[in-house]
């Protein structure tokens, strides 16, 4: 027992990391700011959209739609598709991860509607049917597909490989993960500045949305394919099921601490922060997967929101209706959406 | 149902019928003999005959499971509950690392204890987070699932750097291995599944009210909220005792997908139950046998993918629910409803010429119904091969067969019947009731013509004063001579 928590030793934990491994470590922590801010922002749309499990599904069917693509190119021209290092790679991993998307939203999407399965039913069908679909190919054809469906679901920010180098004009900017991470923050910053207005609006009330002229069924899909975007970006960071904790945490914690969008999103900065430079050091203590430490930290934090809700709406109960207050009330104003 | 057609019984062994066609196909393209051990046929054999221990252990875990997770999932598809199989599924993982580091071994007992905890702990906290924050049920589920998930992720992590950790298997419980269930795996899933029979059966009647109408089963004394925690606890079980053969990412798909193709295909909650039951029994089976075919698949994706396709083709053709069975009868009425609009022009035509003459030229239904020579021609063909209508030697004029007539007078008789109930006991004005005469006219059925003539006192004039047509085989009772053959008017409220 004693060998499983190793002791909190400072200079080993706190001093080290930050003197002789400096440069890896801290592309870590980045690494996991970006992934943890960016599925936070996006997430945040799916909590409002109360679809915060299509994440899940997501994240889960993008294997076979990943396993597809490197066997479609590996078929194409053989020889030349390995790796998720690679340009190429990339590209096809994006593309799998696109049609997988787009593939699961619609079926998921046609299941509820065409029969009387119910929404969460079709969701559950379709996302583990595809996995499973997924685990199969990559057995079938392991020589084909550079796949590993132990690293699509655990992932682990440590081995990303911070090695290549993205270059500008000759030199050394950040690792390539790194860059291509913080490429999909950036461009997930624009779009919510550019479109804020249409995502708030088919979020918070679709009639609203419909009778402004905008096309929900648009906004949806969109969101779907960025999701997938982020989601493929993330996952070999973090693997698939924590991708669903670094959508769903960050959002959930915000939305306790403030009920104005804006303030929400600045929010979800920090707790990414947080939960990232914690967690690092968290599983520099335990010797543990770093993303889990990360999410376990952000969790952590997750759970200290909601103490501190529990006893605010506690202390307001008692202070301004000391009965008849139904449960909730004071709990639940919803939140406002104001503009940024 | 009364409109149940009659194969519909047979549905689940045609389920299972197309489950076996595709493994059948497999056989007589690899050929092979039975003698042959590796041979397809030879590796069917070994796996019916159940020779190897472990095909014997694994089929028997298999068929266990799909029993166990078919009659909960089927409660958990109509509480609209199944992303909480999900989330326990993953929420379960700290549990049995938990479990496997106070037992310091692989040892059964313990990791089912901790896993169950760590299950029910799981459902809890999404209680708690529902009842005490405003975040939705999916939040809820999500965290739960990718939080545990997390901490359970840490904990293997850590547990696989201790020197007994290396060996210890537990990331098996991610994909499961059914090859490798042992005796007590399976005194394990026998327990649980003897225990989900029982609670099925025991306490029907309570978990049937509590699911579909929770506020009614309040109402009579049942007490909702343990049933809910006792079906969470049952559940906890059976994902426990998955873990081992599908593991933790698959089960929920075994909870799901048998019991969504069951409800597909009934109405009524005890059969959806045997349905979900012998679904997932025969997808366990199949899954094995499928895997004990292509030599190293993992059995727990083959499970989940046979189970799926049978749920494919529920979706596509369940005899009430299908996609393409109602898509086809969709466009049996619309190919019908355009026949039958044929039908009453030509009876429009001949009426307009006062009944002489039988012959309709397709010039004359093309320019009544405002169409091309050529639509008309192909409404005539339609008339022809349904037997309401043949054809002129001549290739150019429709005579009305006797059915045709039949149906074409019963139709127009509708039509008129509806326009002049509409006009009389629903005061609406008689310019304004063909649009909707247009629609009923088609679905209107004899029993309520019957009614409509009786309070209409089998007046014989619609409201735009054209004659309300009797077909022949409605025999109407002779109205008392010298009676009004008005309709009466509107009955007082």
């Amino acid at each position: 027992m004693s060998s499983l928590v190793p002791d909190f030793d400072v200079q080993r934990v706190l001093v080290t990391p930050w003197t002789s491994d400096a440069t890896m470590n801290g592309w870590i922590v980045l690494m996991g700011f970006l992934v943890a801010t960016t599925c936070g922002w996006v997430g945040q749309y799916l909590l409002l959209r109360r679809m915060a499990l299509m994440g899940d599904a997501l994240s889960h069917s993008i294997l076979p739609g990943l396993a597809g693509a490197f066997l479609i190119a590996s078929f194409l021209n053989p020889g030349t598709a390995d790796g998720a290092g690679n340009a190429r790679g990339a590209t096809v991993m994006y593309l799998g991860a696109l049609a997988a998307a787009l593939v699961t939203t619609l079926l998921i999407h046609w299941l509820h509607t065409a029969s009387r399965v119910k929404q969460d039913a079709a969701i559950g069908i379709v996302f583990s049917g595809l996995f499973a679909l997924g685990v199969i190919l990559i057995t079938v054809f392991a020589d084909q597909v550079d796949l590993d469906a132990d690293c699509v679901l655990y992932g682990e920010i440590g081995t990303v490989g911070f090695t290549d180098y993205f270059q500008l004009s000759g030199r050394d900017v950040a690792p390539l993960p790194v860059a291509r991470m913080a490429i999909v923050a950036l461009l997930t910053f624009a779009w919510i500045q550019l479109f804020y207005k249409e995502l708030l609006v088919s979020s918070f009330d679709p009639g609203l949305a419909s009778s402004l002229g905008i096309r929900a069924n648009w906004v949806h899909g969109v969101l779907m394919l960025w999701l997938s975007v982020v989601i493929v970006s993330a996952f070999e960071s973090v693997g698939a099921i924590l991708v669903v904790a670094m959508l769903i945490v960050p959002g959930a914690t915000a939305s306790l601490l403030s009920t104005s969008l804006p303030r929400i999103f600045s929010l979800i900065v920090l707790h990414a922060a947080i939960s990232s430079l914690f967690g690092l050091h968290l599983a520099l203590w335990l010797d543990c997967s770093i993303a889990g430490a990360m999410v376990v930290t952000g969790c952590g934090l997750f759970v200290l929101a909601w103490l501190s809700h529990v006893i605010r709406v506690r202390r307001a109960r008692h202070a301004s209706l000391p009965q008849d207050a139904p449960p909730g009330t004071l709990a639940s104003p919803s939140v406002t959406p104001n503009p940024p | 149902m009364s409109t149940r057609p009659s194969y519909a019984r047979l549905l689940p062994c045609l389920l299972v019928l197309s489950l076996l066609l595709p493994i059948t196909a497999l056989a007589a393209s690899a050929g092979g003999s039975w003698e042959d051990p590796a041979g397809f046929l030879g590796r069917t054999l070994r796996f019916l005959s159940l020779r190897d221990p472990a095909v014997r252990f694994a089929v028997a875990g298999a068929a266990l499971l799909g029993i166990s997770c078919g009659l909960l999932g089927t409660f958990l598809v109509v509480r609209k509950l199944a992303l909480v199989g999900d989330a326990v599924s993953h929420a379960v993982l700290p549990g049995v690392a938990a479990g496997f580091l106070w037992s310091q071994t692989k040892s059964p007992v313990a990791i089912f204890v901790g896993a169950v905890l760590a299950g029910l702990l799981g459902t809890l906290t999404v209680g708690w987070i529902r009842r005490t924050t405003r975040l939705k049920e999916d939040a809820a589920l999500g965290l739960v699932l990718a939080g545990f998930y997390a901490v359970g992720i840490c904990l293997v992590t850590m547990i696989q750097r201790l020197p007994t950790g290396n060996k210890s298997g537990i990331d098996k419980f991610l994909f499961g291995q059914a090859a490798a269930i042992g005796s007590g795996d399976l005194a394990l899933m026998g327990v649980v599944t003897v225990l989900s029979i029982l609670a099925t059966t025991l306490a029907y009647k309570e978990l049937l009210i509590s699911s579909f109408d929770a506020a009614f089963a309040r109402a009579i004394g049942l007490p909702v909220r343990l049933l809910h925690e006792a079906l969470m606890l049952l559940l906890a079980f059976t994902i426990v005792s998955a873990l081992q053969a599908v593991g933790v990412v698959l089960v929920s798909a075994m909870l799901i997908t048998p019991a969504a193709t069951a409800y597909l295909l009934t109405n009524r909650l005890h059969r959806m139950l045997i349905l979900a039951a012998g679904l997932g029994l025969i997808t366990g089976i199949t899954g094995c046998f499928l895997s004990f075919l292509g030599n190293n698949l993992p059995t727990g994706p083959l499970i989940v993918v046979s189970a799926t396709f049978l749920f494919g083709l529920a979706f596509l053709f369940s005899p009430q629910q299908g996609v393409v069975v109602r898509w086809a009868r969709r466009r049996a009425r619309r190919h019908r409803v355009a026949r039958e609009n044929t039908l009453k022009t030509l009876y429009h035509v001949l009426e307009s010429r006062s009944f002489h003459g039988d012959d309709v030229s397709l010039g004359e239904l093309a320019q009544r119904r405002r169409e091309t020579l050529e639509d008309a021609a192909r409404e005539a063909q339609a008339l022809v091969r349904h037997r309401l209508a043949r054809l002129h030697p001549d290739g150019q004029s429709l005579i009305l067969t006797e059915a045709g007539r039949q149906r074409a007078s019963e139709l127009v008789r509708n039509h008129r019947l509806w326009e002049l109930y509409l006009t009389h006991a629903a005061d609406i004005s008689a310019d304004h009731v063909h649009e909707d005469a247009e629609k009923i006219e088609h679905v209107l059925g004899e029993e309520v013509v019957r009614k409509l003539e009786l309070r209409l006192n089998y007046a014989d004039t619609d409201p735009h004063g054209r004659r309300i047509p009797v077909p022949r085989a409605a025999s109407r009772p002779n109205p008392e001579p010298g009676a009004s053959r008005d309709p009466l008017p509107p009955a007082a409220p």
